[in-house]
């Protein structure tokens, strides 16, 4: 048993997060906050040249055939950074499922494009219970594809759209005919959302059969990887709400010093050693593929939605009333711990997602 | 990352799994446990002979070192030996004390004569330890003890009165934190001691627990000599003695609070009839059993990444604090359910009810204990904000002054 990263994991981590440090800024990610671009381009091209987006992808075509582990890491540095790019849409999600399911040529066609961020894609291959205002099922008839998606992450910056339908996974060039995408206004615009409506859209077949079990392990995936993301913004919350609770003061002391405030920090920081000690578990059966990995995701995400949420809403409300500002970033904490915590089902449908395998297991 | 066993780990696993099936009954239901049916006095017999046992094979003190009775192995063996221990009926929580705070603290602190005389017994569980630092006025405010030494030649002369003594009344060895200096601060003043349970002038009273389980005592010190030999750590030193216990006390929180309460829990579910269905299918009993999987589990998990920092020499800091704050809650929460499935039924105790009811009832109603023990919910939050998140102190207005002052 080691239960931890290694030290060049850690190195990774750390260029990571300097380089993220410099890029990432308020600045930077208030550019897409203010809808003035879908993405941090800046940001984007940085992590690709530190070969961050293709950590997990095949040497063979762009990636650097390390795994998910190193991704996990990354995703925490986002987090942290509030960055404001595609990664969950393209890497975490459509990537990922191109890796699993697509062929050599699809694969060599798309993932180095992905890896090197000159792509972008997004995916939709919720399973059911996880969109639920959605109209109408998605259909294929002679090849192509009738759908009206809708919340899809990333969806106006995207080339390119891996999509469920039934049992079959399929990808739809979104710049093609009978695509039609408009934007929808996001709780978190760093995490821009679009409709696509596709009306006889042509398809490329991915997978005709067994799409539901890839997606399935590619959301469960995608729930570990956001843990972590969720994990890295929880710890930047906290730590912004302490480093103000040490400077603000009220009735002669810092604000740090009432019981009160530093019990609500200390809930805060448990709640993210849970997160973070169930998201490495997570990170541990995802990259080793252990029959776990269904529990071990459910359980991070549970665990990380609900630090992230604490952390954001506390981290705001310990600031006052000037956390309460569009200027202070206490509300982008606020935004992308909901969007996380709900972009690929809420915290709900995991809770009844990890009952349902602790009740097979013991079964 | 590999939360799986090393080669070197799997072998040690096959190894005392080898050993558990020679020397101890593999359990058959999750329910069942050791001693059923036994009276005080065998409980214990059986419970010194299982150690002795251990201790032979080395399984006593796996992470200690060979020439202090350990194994020399470990912390992840320490894991791999509990989780195969956990299968099988063995005696538990009489050597909690004695193993996981106390020898730890004569093992550090100790002479070497205080060492040769005091581990080995122990490990073999022909000693019992118990851990005699709270007092009616010092609970979380442990520097308020006002216990007194008096050094008469070479001996201390102990007057006073310590109370929530764990297994005093099965001890025949305690740590003891006593008050040596009252013209010092309240934390300065203060020295521990290596005190013989069975010497004149100790009186142990048992305690009737919340849960009705004799547990813990008051133990009042009257004229008790302890000779200064038996001082452990140097005089006026006791409370960084102190400190030190309560590190070792970290260590083995994370075996406390691990279980599978949230398998029985599905199994209660299934038996329990909500509405003419299974309460398992009632969408609040599965959220519940959930996040009853996530707080344990995650205890498990996070002692686990403490335990992989000790292996490349970090020793992990206040952040375990979090173990028992989360421990506790999930003893209290998870057995709160565990009732609330039997409905009306559940509230019949399991003697009356079964078997399967009783670890449960028992999580239910201990575990406002855990949230206590060791240092209360607040004063880990405390530990955490002060010591990991560097927040100012709480306000003290008794600390620097000499403890002589502030009597009355
Ligand atoms: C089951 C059990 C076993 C035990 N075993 C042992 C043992 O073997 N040896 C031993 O020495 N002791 C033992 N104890 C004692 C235990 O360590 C103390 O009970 C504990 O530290 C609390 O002290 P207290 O009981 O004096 O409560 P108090 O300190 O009086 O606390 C009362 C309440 O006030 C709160 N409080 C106190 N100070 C603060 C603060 N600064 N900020 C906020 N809130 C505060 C506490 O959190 C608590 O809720 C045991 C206790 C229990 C319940």
């Amino acid at each position: 048993m080691n239960f931890d990263f290694s030290e060049d994991q850690r190195r990774l981590q750390e260029e990571v997060r300097r380089m993220l440090s410099d890029y990432s800024t308020s600045s930077a990610v208030r550019r897409v906050l203010e809808g003035e671009s879908l993405y941090c381009a800046d940001t984007w091209t940085q992590l690709a040249g530190l070969g961050a987006l293709g950590l997990a992808l095949p040497e063979a075509h762009g990636g650097a055939g390390m795994g998910l582990l190193e991704l996990c890491l990354v995703a925490e540095e986002a987090g942290r950074a509030l960055a404001a790019v595609p990664l969950v849409s393209s890497i975490y999600m459509a990537a990922e499922v191109i890796r699993r399911a697509g062929s050599e040529a699809q694969q060599a066609e798309w993932l180095p494009r992905l890896a090197s961020g000159e792509a972008i894609a997004t995916a939709m291959i919720a399973a059911h219970g996880q969109h639920a205002l959605v109209v109408e099922p998605s259909r294929i008839e002679n090849g192509r594809l009738f759908a009206t998606l809708n919340a899809v992450p990333d969806g106006m910056a995207a080339q390119l759209c891996v999509v469920l339908v039934d049992d079959a996974l399929v990808l739809v060039g979104l710049d093609g005919a009978g695509v039609r995408r408009t934007a929808q206004a996001s709780l978190d615009p760093t995490r821009p959302l679009a409709q696509i409506v596709c009306d006889g859209a042509t398809v490329e077949l991915l997978a005709a059969h067994g799409g539901q079990q890839i997606a399935a392990t590619v959301t469960d995936g995608a729930a570990v990887l956001m843990a972590f993301e969720q994990v890295g913004g929880a710890e930047r919350a906290l730590y912004a709400a302490r480093d103000y609770a040490l400077e603000r003061r009220a009735f002669g002391r810092v604000i740090g010093s009432f019981q009160a405030v530093k019990h609500k920090l200390a809930d805060i920081f448990a709640s993210i050693e849970l997160a973070r000690a169930h998201a490495y578990y997570g990170a541990w059966a995802l990259a080793t593929g252990a029959d776990e990995l269904t529990r071990a995701a459910a359980a991070a995400r549970v665990a990380a939605t609900a630090a992230y949420t604490l952390a954001a809403e506390e981290s705001l409300h310990l600031h006052g009333g000037i956390g309460f500002t569009w200027e202070m970033d206490c509300h982008l904490h606020l935004r992308r711990a909901r969007w996380l915590g709900q972009i690929i089902g809420n915290e709900h449908y995991w809770r009844e997602r990890l009952a349902t395998t602790l009740i097979e297991k013991a079964a | 990352m590999d939360f799986n066993d090393t080669p070197d780990e799997a072998v040690f696993r096959a190894q005392v799994r080898d050993w558990l099936e020679t020397h101890a009954t593999r359990r058959q239901r999750r329910d069942e446990k050791f001693g059923d049916g036994l009276d005080r006095e065998a409980y214990l017999a059986a419970a010194k002979a299982w150690q002795a046992t251990k201790a032979a094979a080395g399984y006593a003190a796996i992470p200690w070192p060979k020439e202090m009775g350990g194994l020399g192995g470990s912390p992840a063996m320490q894991v791999v030996y509990a989780q195969e221990e956990a299968k099988f009926l063995v005696p538990g929580l009489i050597f909690e004390v004695s193993l996981g705070t106390a020898l730890p603290t004569v093992a550090m602190w100790g002479t070497p004569e205080q060492k040769a005389r005091n581990l080995a017994p122990a490990l073999k569980g022909d000693h019992i330890w118990c851990q005699l630092f709270s007092e009616p006025a010092a609970g979380s405010d442990l520097g308020n003890v006002r216990t007194r030494a008096e050094k008469v030649g070479d001996e201390w002369v102990i007057n006073g009165q310590k109370v929530w003594t764990s297994g005093a009344h099965n001890a025949d060895y305690g740590i003891l934190l006593a008050r040596t200096d009252w013209d010092q601060p309240k934390a300065k003043g203060l020295t521990m001691f290596i005190l013989d349970m069975k010497a004149p002038g100790v009186d142990v009273r048992l305690i009737r627990q919340a849960t009705d389980e004799p547990h813990f005592n008051e133990v009042f010190l009257t004229d008790v000599r302890i000779a200064d030999s038996a001082r452990l750590g140097p005089e006026g030193q006791g409370w960084k003695v102190m400190l030190s216990t309560l590190m070792q006390e970290r260590f083995s929180l994370g075996e406390n609070f691990s279980g599978d309460l949230y398998d029985q829990l599905v199994d209660l579910a299934k038996q329990a009839q909500w509405g003419g269905r299974p309460a398992i299918e009632d969408r609040c009993v599965r959220a519940g059993i959930a996040d009853a999987y996530i707080r344990q589990f995650g205890v498990d998990l996070i002692v686990r990444r403490g335990m992989s920092a000790i292996s490349k020499g970090v020793s992990p800091g206040p952040e375990m604090a979090a173990v028992k704050l989360i421990g506790a809650r999930a003893f209290q929460t998870g057995g709160a359910l565990a009732v609330e499935l039997g409905g009306a039924e559940g509230l019949i105790a399991a003697s009356d009810l079964g078997q399967q009811w009783r670890m449960p009832q028992m999580l239910w109603i201990s575990g406002p204990g855990a949230r206590i023990a060791g240092g209360t919910d607040e004063i880990q939050k405390n530990t955490i904000a002060e010591r990991v998140l560097g927040l100012p102190g709480e306000i003290r207005t008794d600390r620097d002054v000499p403890f002589r002052t502030l009597e009355g």
